[in-house]
């Protein structure tokens, strides 16, 4: 039997009369690389608010892990392994690397609010934030501050602050955006080398991202799921085709 | 994984080491003392200021809560010191601790309606709640004294040893122990984890519930910490002067609060103390020098000081010190 890390059912999100969501009954495997794509205006960012908490529903249920989270608030969300990272950069410009990813770690770890030993007293944290980002080839820029890094590098510590979550589900909100191309292919070399056992679910423009690195693509249009399946059936997916093209000739 | 780093982790697992210059820093409420015997009443009340200030600087400069009514803190503080050695019981340190405990209820309380808001919001409501303050102690003036001030205090000497003087010693000494001593929890607090989350949430309180950390909680903490820091200043002001007047709450000394943080630095604590004393020896000098107009030059000094030093003269400082650092070719 399959288990999903993240589901949907019946998920309803009304703006005053507008359907921001309608009706999403999305399933998300464990251990998928799941792409969400859809035209501009298809509610995909909706949708991770409402996956996330940021919003609650109108109606219907969010199931993380077989268990329902629908009126949990965010950062209990976060606490039972789920993240995500922001489509525009929501970094601290005046917080070095290294603080900005041992903050992360303190708050996952629980010491979050310890308030009379020094962050230098819990190693564990600051070593975890090193060692990540060593992982992410960060580690030259540890002692730099976010504001002065490239933007390219910046949508890294958007990625590094995720996993300092140790998260099993994690949503990628447009990685890609805005990096310019010759910054993005470390960033996606990152996205390709994350941890097999972390469910990911991607929210992408970039269709050769898509296409390069999801095993499962879910197609939203006007805020209700067209279709769903493997990158081969949506590629000749005619309902695809004509939503994208239809997209393509308006422009 | 690595099994070592090839990174220097000082930069953060020292940070909270005392730098000779802050050393140094606290040897000036010492030196102080010999060289302005005469002024004595003044430095207390520096000493004061400068807790109130860093009151402010906890939860504006750190946690970004900006606020407009922090002297309610400061005045519910003065008040409950001055009842308590009014009525009998005036050792100054359980006036201290009273004035901390009750100034800390009112701030958890007043955390939830000031944590509803955005910026805005947040000036409207402190200042509201310091205006509610300030009419309620004008009204019970069978216990407040009203406009006449609270009087009658016996404030008993500090640890049953040190009796205030005339000259003001006592006073001062204890004004400054109680500063330094808040000072170093202060600091403790400010280079923790909690700390660090302060900032994250003042940088970026958007990203913070991702991070899974309870913002309003952390917030609401700070904010009744500051208060209590608050309270314990205005409890300060009320034993060293042994008297209490109505504009303990008066707005006037919000405003001026936020102008003094925001001179010295804000989000350094040193700051909020280098700007307590600029500005309070600029007030005493200035007013001095052209007693008619000396707003006048105050207000000059401030914009200066604001428009060629960003963070105040905290930041001016640090823009010196890197230029030291450059011209003498040592990298930070």
């Amino acid at each position: 039997m399959t288990t999903y890390a993240l589901q949907t059912r019946n998920l309803v999100k009304k703006f005053g009369g507008f359907v921001a969501t309608n009706d999403v009954s999305l399933n998300v495997e464990a251990g998928a690389r799941h792409a969400l794509i859809g035209p501009n205006g298809a509610g995909k960012t909706t949708l991770i608010n409402l996956l996330t908490g940021f919003l609650e529903p109108t109606s219907g249920d969010v199931i993380l892990n077989g268990e329902p989270v629908t009126h949990l608030a965010q950062h209990q969300r976060v606490k039972r392994g789920l993240a995500r990272t922001f489509q525009i950069n929501r970094l601290f410009a005046d917080l070095t690397v290294l603080e900005s990813v041992t903050m992360a770690v303190n708050e996952r770890i629980g010491i979050g609010a310890r308030f009379w030993r020094p962050i230098g007293a819990y190693a564990e944290a600051v070593d975890e934030a090193a060692q990540l980002l060593a992982t992410l080839r960060l580690l030259d820029l540890a002692h730099e501050k976010t504001r002065n890094l490239a933007y390219g590098k910046q949508r890294l510590i958007e990625i590094a602050l995720a996993l300092a979550m140790k998260p099993r589900v994690l949503l990628l909100d447009e990685p890609a955006a805005g990096v310019p191309t010759s910054e993005s292919r470390e960033l996606f070399e990152t996205i390709a080398a994350l941890p097999r056992d972390v469910t990911i679910l991607l929210i992408e423009h970039d269709m050769d991202l898509v296409f390069r690195f999801a095993d499962q693509i879910s197609v939203l249009v006007s805020g209700a799921l067209l279709t769903g399946g493997t990158p081969d059936e949506i590629a000749v997916n005619p309902k695809v085709k004509e939503v994208y093209l239809g997209e393509a000739i308006s422009v | 994984m690595q099994a070592t780093l090839a990174l220097d982790l000082a930069p953060i697992a020292r940070a909270d080491r005392w730098r000779p210059a802050e050393l140094a820093f606290w040897l000036i409420p010492v030196a102080a003392y010999f060289i302005f015997p005469e002024n004595l009443v003044l430095l207390t009340q520096i000493a004061i200021t400068a807790l109130f200030c860093l009151s402010l600087d906890l939860i504006l400069g750190y946690a970004g809560i900006v606020s407009l009514g922090h002297a309610a803190f400061f005045g519910l503080g003065a008040y409950a010191a001055g009842l308590l050695a009014a009525h009998g019981y005036g050792d100054p340190l359980i006036g201290l601790a009273v004035a901390a405990v009750v100034t800390a209820v009112l701030g958890y309380v007043t955390s939830f309606l000031v944590l509803r808001g955005a910026d805005l919001t947040r000036l409207m409501v402190t200042l509201g709640v310091s205006m509610m303050l300030y009419e309620i102690a004008n009204k019970l003036t069978d216990i407040t004294g009203g406009v006449d001030g609270l009087q009658g205090m016996e404030v008993l000497p500090v640890l049953g040893q040190f009796e205030f003087d005339l000259y003001g010693k006592t006073a001062y000494w204890y004004a400054v122990a109680v500063l330094f001593v808040l000072f170093w929890v202060a600091r403790k607090l400010v280079h923790s984890p909690f700390g660090l989350s302060l900032k994250g949430i003042r940088l970026n309180v958007g990203r913070m519930p991702a991070l899974g950390a309870p913002v309003n909680g952390r917030l609401s903490t700070v904010y009744t910490i500051g208060a209590a820091y608050a309270g314990i200043a205005g409890a300060l002001l009320a034993q060293t002067t042994q008297f209490v007047a109505l504009d303990v709450l008066a707005f006037n000394r919000s405003a001026e609060l936020l102008l003094i943080l925001v001179l010295g630095g804000s989000g350094s604590l040193y700051g909020a103390l280098l700007g307590t004393i600029v500005f309070m020896s600029a007030h005493h000098l200035l007013s001095d020098l052209n007693p008619q107009y000396w707003q006048f030059w105050l207000g000059a000094l401030l914009v200066v000081i604001v428009l060629f030093a960003r963070d105040g003269v905290m930041g001016g400082l640090r823009g010196v010190q890197r230029r030291l650092d450059a011209a003498f070719g040592r990298t930070k």
